[in-house]
């Protein structure tokens, strides 16, 4: 606790209450504020120190050549062919990983929805959800190693038992496809986490006064439901493809040879000992992906004011 | 009105059991498959060798020695995360909304903004910070929990956030101020005791997450139960897949706890 632990603005106001502290000078207020702050100075302190600095060390570094000196170089270098062509893949793969995982995630928490707040399956899914959408990284790209790997269950089973070769047109796994296919499945249990509360703001009784006043299903879906989830569905979208644009672990453990996407790209300029001054190069990257995720995110926050009008 | 009801709920239903299943299926094939992997010996034959090792740690510890320390270091790191996220969140989210609610606004922004920051970024930038870091402390791999405290500030604060917001601490606190209670009782005894789930809840997602990260860890070369699950992949799949494997479930068992520490507060709101 570093918080002052004298003093309180309710007890100068009501000098009844401490006698004791009576006879304040005129600035008490602005004095008091001043030790207000002291209580959130060490949360201050500590982002100051481990997240505006090295957000600040990215920008700046985006910006200057080896020598230290300002310089546009890295920024224009960022239109290299090889770099622009990794970020239209990472856009493509996020993008696609996010509208799939948003209709699978919205499909599937619909169908926990209707089981009810309190029920196991809620949950059983959540849990599993929560493991799923913070545990991606190594661990994921493992499982599907084993599932559908060289010698995964799933590509044994298909070859011995159905003759089917799931690598007839080369190893895909390890490659862009394989990427779809790990992020959707990370993008799901993402989905049904934060869609599962816009779809506990829809109340029952309003499918009720649909169907007394002669609607179908239909209509309730095109004209009452589905208008009040579109804002939280779209911006449920934009988190997964931030989400899926920010992965880095995933890539990192399944891809084993080139770096199709940006993370991967960074990597290589931040590991690489053969190019010298290839280092602001991944700050200009990330400075790009920081660009990106933001916009992303502003969006994100425009929609979810939209959302909470109604939800609550 | 009531046969329209009922045919929904058995529509709902329907829909339901054939959804959860399915995603049950997708869910569990990869953890089956997982364990069949670490279970598959010589010639297509069954064996429990590798979780015999896994439950032998003195044995783990001599073979895998990256593991083991590894292992060692999450153990540190999820502790230290966990502790640093706390101490450093509950009382100045509560300080924020008693004291200084101008504040509010600017500390939520700064907590969920490590959401926009993607990990591959901030590791970037903490190389030279890292770099202050060794100078000072030194460079053991358990000093990653001060980044990893920044990546668990959206998740917390969410968390904490949302248990304040259910009771009034206002008045929870200035009563117990006029019954001449310190602050730091006043946080002991009132606030704490109140917002004991959403404490709880902050804690397993940072549990959670430090368990899984593997970013940071990795392109500041240190070592993680992550990255030596990694690196053990290429040398000794099996055990390094029963590792995963074993996290997963470790895992879910924490969040599914969660689950239940969390209804209480549920209950509570929809009765009052």
């Amino acid at each position: 606790m570093t918080a002052p632990t004298t003093g309180t603005l309710d007890q100068v106001k009501a000098p009844t209450t401490t006698g004791v502290r009576g006879g304040r000078r005129p600035s008490w207020r602005r004095r008091w504020l001043r030790r207000d702050l002291l209580g959130v100075l060490p949360f201050f302190v500590f982002v100051a120190i481990f997240l505006f600095i090295p957000t600040l060390v990215v920008i700046i570094g985006a910006f200057a050549g080896d020598d230290g000196r300002p310089t546009l170089d890295n920024i224009s270098a960022l239109a290299d062919g090889y770099i622009v062509d990794a970020f239209v893949r990472s856009i493509t793969l996020s993008a696609v990983t996010a509208v799939l995982g948003a209709a699978i995630g919205a499909l599937v928490g619909y169908a926990v929805v209707t089981a009810g707040p309190d029920s196991l399956v809620r949950r059983i899914v959540t849990s599993a959800c929560g493991v799923l959408a913070q545990f991606g990284g190594v661990t994921l790209a493992f499982a599907f190693i084993a599932t559908i790997g060289l010698s995964g269950f799933v590509t044994v089973f298909l070859h011995d038992h159905l003759g089917i070769d799931i690598f007839a047109g080369g190893v895909w796994l390890f490659d862009l496809p394989g990427l779809v296919l790990v992020y959707t499945y990370f993008q799901i249990p993402l989905m049904v986490i934060v869609f599962l509360p816009a779809l506990d703001g829809i109340r029952p009784q309003w499918r009720d006064a649909t169907e007394s006043l002669g609607g179908s299903t239909w209509y309730y879906w095109r004209h009452v439901a589905g208008p009040l989830l579109a804002p939280a569905f779209l911006g449920s979208t934009l988190l997964l493809f931030a989400n899926a644009f920010s992965a880095y672990a995933t890539a990192a453990a399944l891809v084993s040879q080139g770096s199709p996407i940006v993370p991967l790209q960074i990597r290589s300029a931040l590991t690489s000992e053969v190019l010298l001054g290839r280092e602001n190069l991944g700050k200009a990257m990330a400075l790009g992906m920081v660009v990106v995720v933001a916009l992303v995110m502003w969006l994100y926050g425009l929609l979810q004011r939209r959302t909470t009008r109604w939800l609550d | 009105m009531a046969g329209l009801r009922q045919r929904r709920a058995r529509r709902q239903r329907t829909l339901r059991w054939i959804v959860v299943t399915l995603f049950a299926v997708l869910v569990l094939l990869p953890l089956y498959a997982m364990f069949e992997f670490t279970t598959r010996g010589a010639g297509d034959s069954f064996t429990w060798e590798t979780w015999r090792v896994f439950f032998d740690w003195g044995t783990l510890a001599e073979t895998y020695p990256i593991l083991w320390t590894g292992m060692k270091a999450s153990f540190w790191l999820v502790l230290l995360s966990v502790t640093l996220t706390l101490v450093l969140l509950v009382p100045t989210v509560v300080w924020v909304r008693l004291r200084l609610p101008r504040l509010r606004r600017l500390v939520e922004f700064i907590s969920l903004l490590p959401l926009t920051i993607p990990a591959i970024v901030l590791v970037v930038g903490l190389a030279p910070v890292y770099a202050w870091v060794v100078y000072f402390i030194g460079g053991s791999s358990v000093t990653l929990f001060f980044a990893y405290t920044i990546l668990a500030l959206p998740f917390a604060y969410r968390a904490i956030d949302a248990g304040l917001s259910a009771i009034d601490v206002r008045t929870l606190s200035e009563a117990a101020r006029s019954l001449g209670s310190s602050w730091a009782t006043v946080m002991w005894r009132v606030v704490l005791p109140n917002i004991r789930s959403a404490v709880l809840s902050a804690a397993f997602l940072t549990v959670a997450l430090v368990l899984g990260e593997f970013t940071i860890a990795s392109l500041l070369n240190r070592d993680n139960i992550q990255v030596a699950v990694n690196q053990l992949g290429k040398s000794s799949a099996t055990m390094s897949v029963a590792v995963s494997l074993a996290a997963l479930v470790l895992a879910f068992v924490l969040l599914f706890l969660l689950s239940f520490a969390g209804r209480r507060r549920y209950r509570e709101r929809k009765t009052s």
